[in-house]
């Protein structure tokens, strides 16, 4: 069943590729906007020749590690300390409800003028949206240990270090795995968007002078890059998590929010 | 009632804090990137007349709505029917998988090279960014209908229109809640940078536009707006959810209780 299906997938990909050959082949759109397929091949070839090109590859991965790793190690202490620390919760409640939506690009005319348009922008754009995604999980993973364990472990006389570290992790880590596969997709946006936007070095500032210099098959092989890249994040998180997650009896499913 | 009033004091009591910590730490900031709160407060009004309301902020909403709800009615549609037929799902799956880790934001460039910089390059940059996660969700919903479920209704007679309402889109309906919720936030991204890109009117192209100018206290106010944008579009989200799945919550609260 397993062979059938990737068969059927391969062959999905296979026409999707033709149909992209064909389509501007037979005109149906300007060649101009949207270069076949084999074009579009030919000038990821070029790309993946030219030392710049993977200058930019290293710098937004750079900034996406970095942004995402602040991210992570901040969202998972501040969610254990406001849930740990009693009535914090409840105190910060409100506030992270209302901080929480606010759309990080909104910050990008800060950034601009506090950073220019150094790594430190991205860091920004990238920290603030992804920080919420592993808050919340992990959030939400405290609050489901179960209080038989945490009052067990408290009268066989473990610590709060020791209960943290054998009730309250082992509960919250599938939580906040979830919350770091989110970041981990979130972050790559926001690093691709502040190149795009802000024009911190990178693939998104070389799709946007792909894009000035009218250089539509390179937009389009960049366009690729990145979405190779994003898929490579996707299988790569998933399959930390399934490792990080080897012991429990079985890998959850997506939290509801 | 003393319950009430501790719950309104849990409520205002840190983000009161902190506005007085920002007003207090900001009062005599002559640094020219953080003006001082009581500046940008008394620039508010200034800026966001009615007027500026109509004409920046009305056609960014109008057209994150349109953005959005044919993200939402082309994901739920082609989600159905993808997840309904094992085949066609397979056939799909990696080109969708690929479709959908492409970052939205560098659609704006293709798409305006088909749609100029219009207002139709805006909306149809919102729905494609939108699409996908609507579109995966209703799939995992659509596939993960109870097969008990569905049995029940075949042989109950239940067939085509009535068992797509209430059937498949209900038992799919809390993911593809999930999947809306994801849009949402993904689509103001891309109504901001969309207008930061190419426009001439919109919230994001204003705050630009002052950032520009150095009008420094008027883009405080812009990030401002931006901000409560995002919490008032999240607060409408939570409520229509609350009512289209109110069965569901209902009935997961009464499943964890029994455990």
């Amino acid at each position: 069943m397993k062979g059938v299906n990737s068969a059927l997938g391969a062959a999905g990909l296979a026409a999707f590729l033709a149909l992209g050959e064909a389509v501007p082949r037979l005109g149906l759109v300007k060649e101009a906007y949207f270069p076949p397929t084999s074009r579009i091949a030919e000038a990821l070839g070029n790309e993946l020749a030219d030392a710049a090109f993977w200058t930019a590859l290293g710098d937004t991965l750079t900034g996406w590690a970095v942004g995402l790793a602040v991210a992570a190690c901040a969202g998972i202490v501040v969610g254990v300390v406001v849930s740990v620390v009693p009535y914090l919760r409840e105190a910060t409640a409100s506030t992270i409800e209302f901080l929480r939506p606010i759309p990080s690009v909104a910050l990008i005319p800060l950034a601009v003028l506090l950073y220019g348009n150094e790594l430190r922008s991205v860091l920004l754009l990238v920290v603030y949206a992804s920080f919420w995604q592993v808050l919340i999980q992990t959030m939400y993973g405290v609050q489901d240990v179960d209080p038989v364990a945490d009052e067990t472990a408290r009268s066989y006389g473990l610590g709060p270090w020791a209960r943290i570290r054998y009730v309250l992790w082992p509960t919250a880590l599938p939580y906040v795995m979830t919350g770091l596969r989110l970041a981990a997709a979130v972050a790559l946006i926001l690093t691709i968007t502040a190149e795009l936007v802000i024009g911190s070095p990178g693939l998104g500032a070389r799709i946007a002078i792909a894009q000035s210099s009218q250089a539509v098959p390179d937009m389009y092989a960049l366009i690729v890059v990145t979405g190779v890249l994003g898929l490579l994040i996707n299988v790569g998180a998933r399959s930390v998590e399934r490792r990080a997650l080897a012991w429990h009896q079985s890998v959850r499913g997506e939290v509801m929010v | 009632m003393r319950r009430f009033l501790l719950r309104l004091a849990f409520t205002v009591a840190l983000p009161a804090v902190l506005l007085a910590v920002w007003w207090a730490a900001s009062d005599s900031s002559t640094d020219v990137y953080w003006p001082p709160l009581r500046t940008i407060l008394k620039t508010f009004p200034d800026v966001w007349t009615a007027e500026r309301l109509r004409t920046d902020a009305l056609p960014s909403v109008l057209r994150l709505a349109g953005g959005y709800a044919t993200a939402a009615v082309a994901g739920v549609a082609l989600g159905t029917v993808i997840g309904s037929y094992r085949r066609v799902r397979a056939v799909c799956e990696p080109v969708l998988e690929f479709l959908r880790a492409v970052p939205p934001p560098v659609l704006i460039p293709v798409i305006m090279l088909f749609a100029g910089i219009g207002d139709t390059m805006k909306v149809v940059v919102i729905a494609s960014g939108c699409v996908w996660p609507v579109l995966l969700n209703t799939v995992e919903g659509v596939r993960a209908v109870d097969s008990v479920m569905a049995e029940t209704a075949r042989s109950y007679g239940i067939t085509g229109a009535a068992r797509l309402r209430h059937v498949v889109l209900r038992s799919a309906s809390p993911q593809i809640f999930a999947g809306l919720r994801q849009a949402l936030s993904i689509g103001i991204i891309l109504m901001v940078i969309s207008e930061m890109f190419a426009a001439s009117s919109g919230l994001g192209f204003t705050v630009v536009q002052f950032q520009r100018g150095f009008a420094i206290p008027d883009m405080w106010t812009g990030i401002l707006v931006l901000g409560l944008l995002g919490f008032l579009l999240s607060v409408v989200f939570q409520l229509v959810e609350r009512r289209a799945l109110g069965w569901y919550h209902g009935l997961r609260d009464s499943t964890r209780r029994s455990r």
